[in-house]
């Protein structure tokens, strides 16, 4: 049913569809409406034989949401930025658990210099925890990725990251299909346990492991993660099929047939990227767009299928590796060596900073191998004066 | 009127768990604990009456450190119970997650323990713990207080009593040991929380362990036992020597036993003739330093004075004496 929704609210509705017995966080900017909507749809009664628990802390909240997982009930927590490092222990933990959490990332930049808009640094900071991560584009793919990403997430026995833009889509109103209760239960089965605290068949989790095993340990953890590029397309077809609707899958590709140029992206950021892509081309420019949902697993070998005719790719991205340049960026650069003659960096949107049109098309003209997009050199040049001029005494 | 007398403990209702043919063996042997491990007997005490009082309807949440180490290495493994180890700071979040989940999925006969050391229960898992406490989450917290981090070495925890000598606080000229007026009263800090129970308790007291245990279980709520296990490694002293040495602890009154409801203190297990702390101090060589000669004279008094302050504070003369 189509419904006019803030994105916290698509989001929250699609969580609780997915019926999960456990809704645990901690507030952060800006993740909170997504679980205060929640909250009130657990009061209501509407999301029943759930439990809403208030923490002190994100590694609280993390924590009682590895802990209800683990004892075989489907569960959920949400947060940001500062609150996903703060939690980044347990976020490593769940993962190490092997327990099928779904988490939503409301992606936000990270202090210091404290700052509550949004970026992709918090995502980025969990890279190699052994999570998937997916990042959609628009409300209504957040609200379906939540869906596929307890199916995921069951399916794989590994927890699920939906990496959600801070403020462009928790807090934006937009027109979002809400499935029917019967069509999620359909698709997304009762949740039964692979295994979990059990007092009839009582079960050690989380034991120490020596060095005779833990290479091994590791070595499956990265062969799930590879056996999850299958099933993330698999769980996006079924849901296109249940739903009538595309979302998901690892990569989307827009205009790229005939492109010369590609730009390669993940977000929200991706709406403005298309519609600068489109504008150019209608002035005879041969543009088109990559997007990447699924981070973790890093699909190489689409993006190589999708990118390999390109003469030109170039990587727009709302984070940065302070000393090494942007990371999918350097992330792609391996798998196109040799195949793409030219690839490059664009820097964008970092602390919220806006990214239009006008600027994308000023950054595309540019021939350098990185652009920080918007960068006000002015700023820049006083800093450094100010720095140079400052005194303890 | 029944005396505790040896012969009374072939009698099935006054025999402790631990002393029963058929006790459940929670933690079964083998395990990596050192020699005289404190900790390794508490839990077993624990375990194997709360697995008697609940029908075998428990599951416990670990908390790093010794206790966890020593128990699990894959594949190797003592627990006998469901048993879930985390992190090192999060035992009462995860335990509270476990509670909720049993309620949810119907299981409403399981009860939660959540265990952990000194160091998880008073330094690096407090805010869980509070939060816990705060939340009144229906799980009994047990902490093992070893009174330092044992497990890394003997580092100073805020359990590690004034004075005593660890590896951070190494006594040197000038500096006799961990400073005073430092510390944290874990037992205090839960009450304050004003939850259904909180008790002391130490393994030279099995009875009176089990007994608090026993009750505890089956409280709703939160609960917290705090159980004094010495360790003879970070204490230095003779394996041997461990049940008496906690003996010693409670007897000169520097590890008062006592039960409190809702905030409040109603009973304690009384002391006849309160033993100078000296005797207690003078069995360890974490205490060494305190009586060579570099050793200011009055130093031992202060210690004697927690020990008195303790008698008058929890009562410990007798007046709760429920005989």
């Amino acid at each position: 049913m189509l419904h006019q929704l803030e994105g916290s609210q698509a989001i929250a509705k699609a969580v609780a569809l997915c019926r999960p017995g456990m809704v645990c966080a901690y507030p952060i900017t800006p993740q909170t409406h997504i679980v205060e909507h929640l909250g009130e749809l657990i009061h209501a009664e509407e999301l029943w034989n759930c439990d809403y628990v208030n923490v002190e802390s994100e590694m609280a909240a993390i924590s009682v949401t590895i802990g209800s997982q683990a004892a075989g009930v489907r569960s959920y927590t949400a947060t940001s930025s500062q609150g996903l490092l703060y939690m980044q222990e347990g976020v490593y933990n769940a993962s190490g658990l092997e327990l099928p959490m779904v988490m939503t990332l409301g992606n936000r930049a990270i202090g210091s210099p404290i700052n509550i808009w949004n970026d992709h640094s918090d995502a980025m900071s969990v890279r190699d925890a052994g999570w998937i991560m997916l990042f959609p584009e628009t409300n209504q793919e957040a609200a379906d990725l939540h869906i596929q990403a307890f199916k995921i997430a069951e399916t794989l026995q590994c927890p699920v990251m939906v990496c959600v833009d801070g403020f462009v889509l928790t807090h934006a109103y937009e027109r979002v299909d809400i499935p029917s209760p019967e069509m999620v239960d359909d698709f997304l089965p009762h949740y039964e346990p692979r295994f979990c605290l059990d007092a009839a068949n009582p079960l050690a989790i989380g034991t120490m492991v020596p060095p005779e095993y833990f290479m091994e340990v590791r070595y499956l953890a990265h062969k799930k993660q590879l056996g999850a590029l299958k099933i993330i397309e698999q769980v996006g077809k079924d849901f296109y099929k249940k739903f009538d609707r595309h979302s998901g899958g690892l990569i989307r590709t827009y205009k790229t047939e005939e492109a010369k140029t590609i730009i390669v992206a993940m977000g929200s950021v991706l709406g403005t990227i298309k519609d600068t892509v489109d504008e150019l081309n209608a002035q005879g420019e041969k543009y088109g767009v990559v997007s990447v949902v699924s981070y973790r697993p890093f699909p190489a070998e689409a993006l190589r299928a999708a990118l390999a005719h390109a003469q030109h790719v170039v990587v727009v991205e709302k984070a940065l590796a302070v000393g090494t340049g942007g990371i999918l960026f350097q992330e792609l650069e391996l798998p196109l060596k040799n195949i793409v003659r030219k690839i490059s960096s664009i820097i964008a949107g970092l602390g919220g900073r806006a990214i239009t049109k006008s600027m994308l098309k000023y950054a595309l003209k540019q021939d350098e191998r990185e652009i920080f997009l918007g960068l006000d050199q002015n700023v820049v040049a006083e800093k450094i004066q100010l720095v140079k001029s400052c005194c303890c005494k | 009127m029944t005396t505790l007398t040896i012969g009374n403990r072939l009698d099935d209702k006054d025999a402790a768990e631990q002393s029963k043919y058929n006790r459940y063996n929670g933690i079964t042997s083998g395990h990596r604990a050192c020699q005289g491990c404190g900790e390794a007997l508490a839990a077993r005490c624990v375990v194997d009456v709360a697995h008697r009082v609940t029908g075998g309807n428990i599951a416990v949440v670990n908390a790093t450190g010794c206790l966890e180490v020593f128990s699990c290495v894959y594949p190797e493994n003592s627990w006998r119970i469901p048993w879930l180890h985390s992190l090192f700071g999060n035992a009462a979040a995860v335990a509270t997650g476990v509670a909720s989940a049993f309620v949810i999925s119907g299981k409403k006969d399981m009860r939660v323990i959540a265990q952990g050391g000194d160091g998880s229960t008073s330094d690096i898992g407090l805010g869980c713990l509070s939060g816990m406490f705060d939340r009144n989450d229906d799980v009994l917290y047990v902490c093992y207080d070893n009174q330092a981090y044992m497990n890394t070495g003997v580092q100073r925890s805020s359990a590690t009593p004034i004075l005593a000598r660890t590896a951070t606080t190494l006594p040197v000229r000038g500096y006799m040991g961990n400073a005073a007026g430092t510390g944290k009263n874990v037992p205090q800090i839960a009450m304050a929380h004003e939850i259904p129970y909180v008790a002391t308790a130490s393994i030279c007291n099995i009875r009176d362990l089990e007994e608090k245990i026993s009750k505890a279980i089956l409280l709703k709520g939160s609960r917290y036992v705090h159980v004094h296990v010495p360790c003879p490694l970070g204490w230095g002293y003779p394996p041997s020597e461990t049940v008496r040495i906690a003996r010693m602890a409670v007897e000169c009154g520097l590890f008062p036993l006592f039960e409190a409801e809702n905030g409040v203190v109603v009973g304690s297990t009384p002391i006849d003739n309160p033993k100078p702390v000296e005797e207690y101090l003078r069995a360890q060589r974490r205490f060494a330093h305190l009586f060579g000669k570099n050793a200011p004279p009055e130093i031992i008094e202060t210690i004697q004075q927690i020990a008195s302050r303790n008698l008058e504070k929890y009562r410990l003369s007798g007046e709760f004496s429920h005989e």
